[in-house]
C-alpha cells in the first residue's frame, strides 16, 4: 500500500440528507443524548452528588454543579441553560441548604421545560448517607421518566456544534484547526449553528475577523470584544497561553491566535453569543467568553472545560476539541470529539484521539479529506456513536463566577422565519 | 549531510518556515534559492528563519504578523522565545508566578 494514502477510503455520509434519531424536547429543540444530570448547588454538596452519580452505576447519569456559596446571576443562568439543554432528559438537584444558590428558581426552570426534577437538601434529608440513598432512588425515577421522552428524527441543519482548542502547538494552526474550519464551512452552509470561542485567543486577529462580519455594525462589535479580552488579560497579567504551547513551537499569543482563528473556517460571521445564548439561526457565531466590566472573579475561564461548559450552555450538542500537545478531556452533557493536530502526539495518545489530523503535517492527507472525516464523525456521534472520551467516561465539568452584560443589538441576526 | 525536506512555507509573505518532522542540527534545508544549515535540533511545529532577521523585525506566519525579533538571527536559526516576543501580551513560562 502506498504509505501516503489513507489506510481506507471511507464512504462519507451525505450531510444534506442524513437524519438520525433524537429526543424531542418541549421547547422544540432536539437532543442527541438523553442524560440525567445530578447537580450540586454548592461545593458542600459535591461529595453527596458525586456518590449519587457513582452509585447509580450508569454512563448516562452525569455530575454537574456550581461550587460557590455567594449568589451569581451568571451561575444561575448557566445552570438553567445546562439543566434544560436538549441533551438532558431530567435533573436531580443536591443542595446543602444554607448556600445562596436559588434552587427554587432552578427547579422551576427545569419543571417549566417539561423535564422531571427532584430536589434534595442535605440539611433536611438527614445528612450524607440518607441523601445519597434518596438521591440514588430519585435518579432511578427520573431516569425512568426521561426514558419515556418521545423520539424523533433530527437533521444536520438542526445541530449546534462548538469548537475549542486546548494544548495547542505549532501544528494546530496548520492541521486540526483549519480542518475543523472546513467541517464548519460544510455544516454551516447546510444550516447547522457553528460556534467558535475564546476571544483571548483571537488577539491579533480582530481586524481580519471583523472583515468577515455580515454587517459593519457586527464587525465593530467583533473588534470590540477582542479589545475587551486584551484589556482583561493584560490586567490578569497572563495571556491565554500555557507553557505547553511554547514547548510545542508557539512563541507568541498572536501566533497562537492565528492558528486558533482558523477553526472558524471561511464563512461569514453572523453573530456574537455570550455564554448561555442559543444561536437564533444556523451559521457561524463567535462566543464571547470574557466577562464584562472590571475584572472581578479572576481569569475568564480557568481551564478548557469551563469553555466547553459555556458552549454547551449555548445549546451545543457536541464539541470539537483540537489539540496539539494532547488533551484527554471530555465533558458532561455533550460529547467531545478530539481532533489531534500533531502526528507525534497522535502516535503517543491514539486511544484518546478521534481524528488524526497530523496526517496533514506528514503529507498523508489533505485538509479537505480530514475536514470531510470530521464532518462524518460529527454525524456518526450525533447518531449515537460514542466519541473516544465519551466511551472512556470522561465527564469533566467546571463552572465558576463570572459577570456578563447581554449582547448588544448588532450582535445577533434576525431569527429565521 | 542530508537535505531536510520537512519545512513548510505557510504563506508567500512569511519570513519563517514551520517544521513538519524533527530535524537535527547540521541538517540542511533548501529554502528559496539557498541551502541553510540548521544550527540546533528543531521539533515538529517549531519555526526557523527563512532569511537573516534583525532585532525589531516583524515575524510573519500565515501571512500575518505574530511578533517581533528581540535579537538578530541568521537564516536557518530556530525562531522562538529566545529571540522573538509578542507585540501584544508577553508570553509566560512555567517559572512565572505572577504577571
Amino acid at each position: 500500500m502506498d504509505s501516503l494514502s489513507p489506510a481506507t477510503a471511507p464512504a462519507h455520509i451525505d450531510p444534506n440528507t442524513f437524519t438520525f434519531p433524537a429526543w424531542q424536547r418541549s421547547d422544540g429543540r432536539k437532543g442527541i443524548r438523553n442524560i440525567v444530570a445530578v447537580a450540586y448547588l454548592v461545593e458542600c454538596a459535591h461529595h453527596v452528588a458525586r456518590r449519587i452519580v457513582d452509585k447509580s452505576g450508569r454512563d448516562d447519569v452525569h455530575l454537574i454543579g456550581f461550587p460557590g456559596c455567594y449568589p451569581n446571576q451568571y451561575a444561575l443562568d448557566m445552570m438553567q441553560a445546562l439543566c434544560t439543554h436538549p441533551n438532558v432528559g431530567g435533573v436531580v438537584l443536591v443542595s446543602l441548604g444554607c448556600e445562596s444558590f436559588n434552587r427554587e428558581a432552578l427547579r422551576k426552570a427545569v419543571e417549566a421545560s417539561g423535564r422531571p426534577v427532584e430536589v434534595f437538601v442535605i440539611q433536611q434529608e438527614g445528612g450524607t448517607a440518607s441523601t445519597i440513598q434518596k438521591g440514588v432512588d430519585a435518579v432511578s425515577r427520573i431516569r425512568a421518566i426521561a426514558d419515556t421522552t418521545p423520539k424523533t428524527e433530527m437533521k444536520t441543519s438542526e445541530l449546534v456544534i462548538g469548537t475549542i482548542c486546548g494544548g495547542s502547538d505549532g501544528t494546530s494552526g496548520i492541521t486540526a484547526n483549519p480542518a475543523v474550519g472546513r467541517a464548519f464551512d460544510t455544516l454551516g452552509a447546510i444550516g447547522s449553528a457553528c460556534v467558535f470561542e475564546e476571544t483571548g485567543e483571537l488577539i491579533g486577529c480582530e481586524k481580519i475577523m471583523a472583515s468577515r462580519a455580515i454587517t459593519p455594525e457586527l464587525g465593530v462589535e467583533l473588534e470590540a470584544c477582542v479589545q475587551k479580552a486584551e484589556t482583561y488579560y493584560s490586567i490578569m497579567g497572563f495571556g491565554s497561553f500555557a507553557p505547553g504551547n511554547s514547548d510545542g513551537g508557539l512563541t507568541t499569543l498572536e501566533e497562537k491566535s492565528m492558528g486558533a482563528y482558523s477553526k472558524s473556517g471561511s464563512a461569514p460571521i453572523c453573530g456574537i453569543l455570550k455564554p448561555g445564548d442559543v444561536p437564533p439561526t444556523g451559521g457561524l457565531y463567535l462566543l464571547d467568553v470574557v466577562p464584562d466590566g472590571e475584572p472581578r472573579f479572576g481569569f475568564p475561564n480557568i481551564s478548557d472545560n469551563a469553555e466547553i461548559v459555556e458552549m454547551i450552555a449555548c445549546g451545543c450538542h457536541l464539541t470539537l476539541f483540537t489539540t496539539g500537545r494532547g488533551s484527554v478531556v471530555g465533558s458532561a452533557i455533550s460529547p467531545v470529539i478530539k481532533v489531534c493536530a500533531n502526528p507525534e502526539t497522535y502516535r503517543r495518545l491514539e486511544g484518546d484521539m478521534d481524528v488524526d489530523a497530523g496526517r496533514i503535517m506528514e503529507g498523508r492527507a489533505t485538509l479537505d479529506e480530514v475536514g470531510a472525516e470530521i464532518t462524518d464523525l460529527i454525524l456518526r456521534v450525533s447518531a449515537g456513536e460514542p466519541s473516544k472520551s465519551e466511551a472512556m467516561g470522561h465527564q469533566e465539568f467546571i463552572l465558576t463566577y463570572k459577570a456578563f452584560d447581554p449582547v448588544g443589538p448588532a450582535c445577533l441576526p434576525l431569527k429565521r422565519a | 549531510m542530508s537535505t531536510h525536506a520537512s519545512f513548510i512555507l505557510l504563506h508567500g509573505d512569511d519570513n519563517v518556515l514551520v517544521c513538519r518532522a524533527r530535524a537535527e542540527a547540521g541538517e540542511t534545508v533548501a529554502v528559496d534559492d539557498q541551502i541553510l544549515t540548521l544550527t540546533s535540533p528543531i521539533e515538529v511545529g517549531h519555526k526557523i528563519a527563512r532569511r537573516d532577521l534583525s532585532i525589531g523585525d516583524k515575524i510573519y506566519k500565515y501571512g500575518a504578523p505574530i511578533g517581533s525579533m528581540t535579537t538578530d538571527a541568521k537564516a536557518g536559526d530556530h525562531v522562538h522565545m529566545h529571540n522573538m516576543q509578542s507585540d501584544y501580551i508577553k508570553t509566560h513560562t512555567r517559572e512565572a508566578t505572577h504577571g
